[in-house]
């Protein structure tokens, strides 16, 4: 039994969350559906840290579906690089599913909580076989999986805001678009190598390269990707998404789903795409580059004048995915593993921060604007302390997780010698604690309103909050295990751009 | 004219239908007019690929044990069927959210949503929480 376990990770972590889907949607008791999910997302977990267990020396697990022989078959791929992106995803959605249960109560009608799960599960599942798939068109499919759940939880955000239902069909649109372009470019490479495996591709573009097809597949494909991903410009389906979608979805969405499609879109670049080095060298310094620095000052500056919390957040989610893409742009193996660990760092702040908000939103029965969270540092000092941390890290300050993201991202550029970007990405984050500034103030300095109504804290909401705030505490004190592991993801992803050894 | 084009007229139409498909897309603020670009879009994809699986002079891929026989390639064909699928489920939940927005917003144009959701942003839908996503 163990061993047909072990054999198999790779397929159970995609097909367990699958299964359960259809289950959680067939029941309409609340804490069934959660129970469900939460044996979901707890078993992807397990599975994950098995996986990284397994690859963490350098290993790579290939997994053929149905036994079918690459490049014939689907295969999925698990190396150290794959293994951190899932890790990190399953740790934040396990969180999110904990944390979900008193969330959605205020905002979701009882009997659609299991189909709300449901979806989850359906989001959970498609992203984790998003980042294992070494097939280019499976990638598609696992892509819309993914992206149709993740419409459907946001538009569930219409049972507080009817805004989420223009938020959930502009993503749907605009993400519809964004595969499509992916698909396109797949069928231009597809009709010059004759194959849909990521490795055989990688192995026969050299032979097919300088023909005009080529370039043009690549071009969509990552175009296809930088929506998903959602890199400026193409990022204007985030902030709304973000923002109306339940608080609980929110923290899902925030924490793991542009971070596959960054994992993604840095396979393609290195991977995919390593037979032709000079054009990727031209897209990641002209295009990348250009548009992650984009990002980070259009997010920071939208987040500085927004006075709704969560979508500042998601308008700073933005400017972090910027950093991300510069780590990835500048194409370095440190920027790469920069943006590995900041591709983690990132998961567990906006996870806790958003988990927190959803907090407030819970305890004051009512959309968290800056006026409504007047004095809460004093109302709900345990929810608002562990956004304080999360805050904190998301500034980099010193002892936090965000410090340990920023030193590497900084030292990363200060080895390519661009001083240029290096006094951006400083600027950039000066500005971002104006906006920090803005939120503690409230939360912090400002007397509590009188008359206001005492606010109870419920551990099963705080508990999972300060998981995370604490995780962002250890991993800004001891960030060995994140940092090596970024280090082998970033050489995996080279190496196998250099022709293949493990 | 045509005959210029030689085998690539089918091409030529994938790129129309695709720019007209992606125009209506960007260009409409009817939310219904905005799926059927999408769709159209999608479809010009369908045809992109299904014109790649064709191998000039090729049969339909059945074997026939004659190993002379040239087939066409089968496999985006089988692609594209995962894809038509995908696109069902797409324009699908499309039109469901639409017509819940239609039950919110009391229109499906864009720009009076816009204006709606500015005259009274927290409105709440006009079908009660209990009643929803069925």
């Amino acid at each position: 039994m163990g061993s047909v376990i072990l054999t198999n990770l790779p397929a159970l972590l995609v097909v367990v969350p699958l299964l359960l889907a259809p289950i959680s949607a067939l029941f309409t008791f609340a804490s069934l559906g959660w129970a469900i999910a939460v044996v979901g997302t707890g078993a992807s977990l397990i599975f994950a840290l098995l996986l990284q267990s397994l690859t963490e020396t350098g290993v790579r697990i290939s997994y053929h579906l149905g036994n079918w022989e690459p490049p014939w078959g689907i295969e999925f791929v698990v190396d150290s690089a794959s293994s951190l992106t899932l890790v990190v995803m399953s740790g934040l959605g396990f969180l999110a599913t904990l944390a979900a249960r008193q969330l959605v109560t205020n905002e979701i009608a009882e009997k659609d909580i299991g189909k709300f799960y449901a979806a989850w599960l359906l989001v959970s599942g498609g992203l984790f076989g998003l980042v294992m798939t070494a097939d280019a068109f499976n990638l598609f499919v696992f892509l819309e999986i993914s992206a149709l759940a993740s419409v459907i939880l946001i538009g569930m955000g219409a049972g507080t805001d009817r805004r989420a239902l223009v938020a959930g069909y502009h993503y749907l649109v605009i993400g519809a678009v964004g595969a499509t372009f992916y698909v396109i470019g797949v069928g231009f490479i597809y009709a010059m190598t004759g194959s849909l495996n990521m490795a055989d591709i990688a192995s026969r573009i050299p032979d097919a390269s300088g023909s005009a097809a080529i370039y043009v597949g690549f071009g969509f494909m990552v175009a296809g990707i930088l929506v998903k991903a959602a890199i400026f410009p193409v990022h204007i389906w985030l902030p709304a998404a973000y923002s109306y979608a339940p608080s609980a979805v929110s923290t899902l969405l925030a924490s793991i789903a542009t971070k596959a499609a960054l994992y993604v879109l840095a396979r393609i670049l290195f991977t995919v795409f390593s037979g032709m080095p000079d054009v990727v060298t031209i897209a990641l310094s002209n295009v990348i580059v250009p548009l992650a620095i984009g990002g980070v000052f259009v997010g920071t500056i939208m987040a500085i004048y927004e006075a709704d919390i969560k979508k500042l957040f998601a308008h700073s989610s933005v400017a972090q995915i910027g950093y991300i893409a510069l780590g990835l742009g500048l194409g370095t193996p440190a920027s790469v593993s920069a943006a590995f660990i900041h591709i983690g760092n990132h998961a567990l702040i906006k996870g806790g921060i958003f988990m927190a908000i959803g907090g407030f939103v819970a305890a004051l029965g009512a959309r968290a604007s800056l006026d409504s969270l007047i004095g809460i540092g004093r109302r709900l000092p345990l929810t608002a302390t562990a956004f304080l941390i999360c805050g904190l890290s998301l500034a980099g300050l010193p002892l936090t997780a965000g410090f340990i993201s920023k030193l590497y991202l900084v030292r990363a550029i200060l080895e390519t010698e661009s001083y240029v970007i290096l006094s951006l990405v400083l600027i950039s984050s000066a500005l971002s604690v104006v906006y920090l500034w803005k939120i503690m103030e409230v939360m912090w300095m400002q007397p509590v309103p009188a008359r206001s109504p005492k606010l109870v804290e419920n551990p099963a909401i705080y508990l999972p909050i300060w998981i995370v705030a604490l995780g962002n505490i250890w991993f800004g004190i001891d960030a060995s295990w994140l940092v090596s592991a970024s280090r082998m993801a970033a050489q995996m992803l080279f190496g196998v751009s250099l022709g293949g050894g493990t | 004219m045509i005959e210029q084009l030689g085998d690539s007229w089918n091409y030529i139409i994938v790129i129309i239908l695709m720019m007209t498909g992606l125009f209506i897309v960007i260009a409409r603020t009817n939310l219904i007019k905005k799926l059927i670009g999408l769709s159209i879009f999608q479809t010009s994809v369908f045809i992109f690929y299904i014109s790649l699986g064709k191998v000039a002079g090729g049969t339909a891929p059945i074997l026939d044990g004659n190993p002379g026989t040239l087939y066409s390639n089968p496999l985006p064909h089988v692609l594209i069927l995962t894809a038509i699928v995908v696109g069902v489920a797409t324009t699908a939940l499309g039109l469901a959210l639409i017509l819940r927005i239609n039950e919110a917003f009391g229109s499906i144009e864009e720009d009076e949503i816009i204006a709606a959701k500015l005259n009274q942003s927290l409105a709440r839908p006009k079908r009660p929480l209990d009643k929803h996503s069925d």
